[in-house]
């Protein structure tokens, strides 16, 4: 078994200030307690089991795209998601990449993908003599347009190859681009970080028009005490 | 070849690393006991960096959290699910069963949820309550020693509310609700249907200095690192070592048979070592089945030999029978008033819902007998494979243009992250002799093992309360001003689960007073053999509207008890 302050210790390093922000509050008496987290560091690990790893180096041997293709992905993922300042776009967010991975990783989508390309580039063609990467941008939403608006009341299967293909372009890009470092930013979404939990702020109440019971609150955690070890009475009424 | 047996003589050979195996390891080591556990997959610890899966981004992974290798998201800590590489399991045709199965040191423990209800005094007596099933050979008043011993000795947060079929206990505080759960909190209590603090087994408040705290992450289903949820390994297996308990691991391992001698007691067990691909034999003075409901079964129905031809324990040919796990039916709303949320705050809270409503029905009043609970989730979490998908959904709802691209993306993002409230229905199914699992002739596992074949189909009476699941959560998302998603109706049995897809299995070693009737007697002792015990949820004679972890846990502590005590006086 691994030491595991130890390895805690190793992974400290990368905590940042949100959280030792908290370790205020120490027991009273008695030493203080370890470090209560700790982020892994090393992104080469990403939690797999060794069969896990050898599928992905497996799938990152394989080419599902020729170099036109990822180019076409490139050039669509951007219409279809504009970059925004400061947050970047399906580029920075490495969607081309994602889509390539997981279209080997789910292959019953590779059909569709495959499809639907070489779908845009005939389109391009036809309409107006050039491969849809090097249409310009008015031209590409002309074609976006007129596969863009699948039937909402309709399952999508049964729709045309070309809707079936932009809806799943669309989620693709939207997911892959939400997924990313950028496109969290974007969202604004804070967690994933240690941090101590103590409520929704006044405001965002007032915004939603909800309010906290007193009485429920009064039951719940003390964060000022989170500390110090739990001891109870013999009816189950903590004392501390 | 001839099989390889250890020359040792473990006091106890315990198989399964689970919640009851894990338990029994904490309360044999401690009592002085020399332990082996075998488990049948590889050690796990949820510090080790580099299985660890807390704290990482979407972008760590090139799939970005997909469910590819994982059916519960590529972060999930179990492995293994409905489907073990190299071990099968059949079904009967015209039923179903899904079978979740964690191949590792504390099993399903690393990723359960870690809600930690008591069974009430009505649960251990449900044939006397309504006719239906049977007593268990025991009451609450029996078990709550241990329940209030297990909740001590691993925290669980709750509050003292007073109810008489879930009753309180040694509480750590509860967290604050989230948003949606101020929300849904409004929308139960509109219609009558109780809320009160979740109760669930994760550290708000320090309660050792071997585990740390609830940083709320909210990921526990990923396993907490600084051992603030309860699995089974951080909180039991290696806390026994810690304590100098004589515990020997044996990972990798998977149990074929309980071995016998010539009077038909218990030897020990023999395993296949997946590594060597060879087999083993371990000796031992007492058996402890800890595998899970399903798996523990299976070892006593391939434990076959001349004094146990009908397989080990099962002189009542009931071994595998009156399988039978919680009812589900789950739902989903959009509510308008949660769109366009502030995301300057973080509320992943813990990795589960801060408020729960514990049933409250009246069963005079409603056409089936048993009840269920409802689990919440919903909030700002974190965004991974799948987020933003059919986003024209909520457009068509609200009445917005649907589809196109472009910048109205980004902002269709914003305006709905957040603003769904998900619905989880969890009661109690009956237990009934016509659902089981067997040993399929036909099929081994790469092991040479036979493998269990399931017969389970839900009656009416499940199909009944998954309907009045559907109606609750449909009446509460309207009090919420909110649309309800997707209902399921009568040609989908209401939404009901699959048979097992709960992973609440129980029941197929049940206990009771008499042999013909029951597997185990009271103190989860083999009728037919003193010296082997089964302490997972095979024992339990009915599952409650609450899940059985907790209940696993103060059964095991109090078969232990029972154990050290036989040993003791030299009975076994």
């Amino acid at each position: 078994m691994m030491d595991r302050r130890k390895s805690i210790q190793t992974m400290i390093l990368g905590v940042g200030a949100s959280a030792l922000a908290f370790h205020g509050c120490k027991p009273e008496g008695g030493e203080a307690p370890a470090p209560e987290t700790a982020v892994n560091t090393d992104t080469n690990y990403f939690g797999r089991t060794p069969k896990e790893l050898e599928r992905i180096e497996k799938l990152n041997a394989e080419q599902l795209f020729n170099e036109h293709e990822m180019e076409t992905i490139s050039v669509l993922s951007t219409v279809i998601l504009p970059p925004k300042e400061p947050f970047g776009g399906p580029i920075e967010a490495e969607v081309p990449e994602f889509i390539e991975f997981i279209g080997k990783d789910m292959p019953q989508m590779q059909n569709t993908l495959l499809g639907g390309l070489m779908w845009l580039d005939h389109k391009s063609n036809t309409e107006f003599g050039v491969e849809f990467k090097s249409a310009t941008l008015e031209q590409q939403q002309q074609i976006l347009d007129t596969i863009c608006h699948p039937d909402l009341d309709v399952p999508l299967d049964d729709q045309p190859l070309e809707i079936q293909f932009f809806a799943l372009m669309r989620n693709l890009v939207v997911t892959g681009y939400y997924t990313s470092k950028v496109g969290i930013a974007d969202l604004g979404y804070k967690g994933n970080s240690p941090n101590v939990w103590d409520g929704v702020p006044d405001e965002v109440l007032k915004k939603h028009g909800v309010e906290y019971d007193p009485e429920w609150i009064a039951k719940c955690v003390d964060q000022s005490k989170r500390n110090v070890i739990a001891e109870w009475d013999e009816d189950g009424n903590l004392l501390t | 070849m001839q099989i390889k047996e250890s020359p040792e003589v473990y006091d106890v050979i315990i198989v399964g690393s689970g919640a009851g195996g894990g338990m029994a390891t904490k309360q044999l080591a401690d009592a002085g006991y020399n332990v082996a556990v075998v488990e049948a997959g590889p050690f796990f610890d949820p510090a080790d960096p580099k299985t660890m899966t807390q704290l990482k981004n979407p972008y760590d992974s090139p799939r970005r959290g997909a469910g590819t290798t994982r059916a519960f998201g590529e972060w999930d800590q179990s492995w293994g699910d409905w489907h073990v590489d190299g071990e099968p399991y059949t079904t009967e045709e015209g039923t179903t069963f899904k079978w979740w199965r964690a191949r590792m040191l504390g099993g399903r423990t690393n990723h359960w949820g870690r809600i930690s209800l008591r069974f009430g005094p009505k649960d251990f007596k449900g044939k006397t309550r309504d006719g239906y099933g049977e007593d268990w050979p025991i009451g609450y008043e029996d078990v709550k020693p241990y329940y209030d011993k297990v909740d001590k000795l691993i925290g669980v947060f709750g509050t003292k509310e007073g109810r008489e079929n879930d009753p309180d206990g040694f509480f750590l505080p509860p967290p604050k609700p989230r948003l949606h759960e101020l929300f849904y909190i409004k929308g139960a209590k509109k219609s009558g249907i109780p809320v009160i603090p979740g109760r669930l087994s994760m550290l708000t408040k320090r309660i050792n200095n071997e585990r740390g705290v609830c940083f709320y992450c909210g990921q526990c289903n990923r396993s907490c690192q600084v051992y603030a949820d309860f699995s089974s390994g951080s909180c039991l297996i290696f806390p026994a070592q810690k304590n100098g308990g004589k515990v020997r691991l044996y990972v990798n391992a998977m149990v074929r048979e309980v071995t016998t001698d010539e009077e038909g007691r218990a030897t020990g067990v023999s395993y296949v070592n997946k590594e060597d691909r060879k087999e083993y034999k371990l000796r031992g003075r007492v058996v402890v089945l800890a595998a899970s409901a399903c798996s523990s079964a299976r070892i006593l129905l391939n434990s076959k030999s001349k004094q146990h031809p009908n397989g080990l324990g099962n002189s009542s040919d009931l071994v595998g029978k009156y399988l039978h796990d919680s009812t589900g039916s789950s739902g989903a709303a959009f509510i308008p008033d949660l769109m366009n949320r502030d995301v300057t705050y973080n509320e992943d809270g813990v990795g589960g819902m801060h408020v729960y409503s514990p049933w409250w029905g009246d069963h005079s009043k409603l056409d089936f007998p048993r009840g269920y609970h409802i689990e919440v989730w919903g909030g700002m979490s974190q965004p991974n494979y799948g987020f933003g998908f059919d986003m024209d959904n909520f457009n068509k709802l609200m009445g917005f243009p649907t589809g196109g691209y472009g910048d109205k993306l980004r902002e269709e993002v914003k305006r709905y992250y957040g603003a769904v409230i998900g619905f989880g229905g969890r009661g109690e199914g009956l237990a009934r002799k016509e659902n089981y699992c067997e040993i399929d002739p036909t099929t081994v596992d790469d092991y040479g093992i036979p493998v269990l074949k399931f017969n389970y189909k839900w009656s009416d009476i499940e199909v009944r309360q998954a309907k009045h699941m559907q109606d609750t959560f449909e009446e509460i998302t309207h009090n919420m001003g909110g649309i309800y998603l997707n209902k399921p109706g009568k040609d989908k049995d209401y939404g009901l689960h699959a048979p097992g897809e709960i992973i609440h299995e129980v029941g197929t070693t049940r206990m009771g007073d008499d042999p013909k009737t029951s597997v185990t007697n009271k103190f989860n002792q083999l009728h037919d053999v003193d010296n082997v015990f089964i302490v997972d949820a095979g024992p339990f004679v009915s599952q409650a509207d609450k899940n059985c972890t907790w209940t696993i846990l103060a059964l095991s502590w109090r078969a232990s008890d029972y154990i050290i005590d036989q040993l003791k006086k030299q009975n076994i």
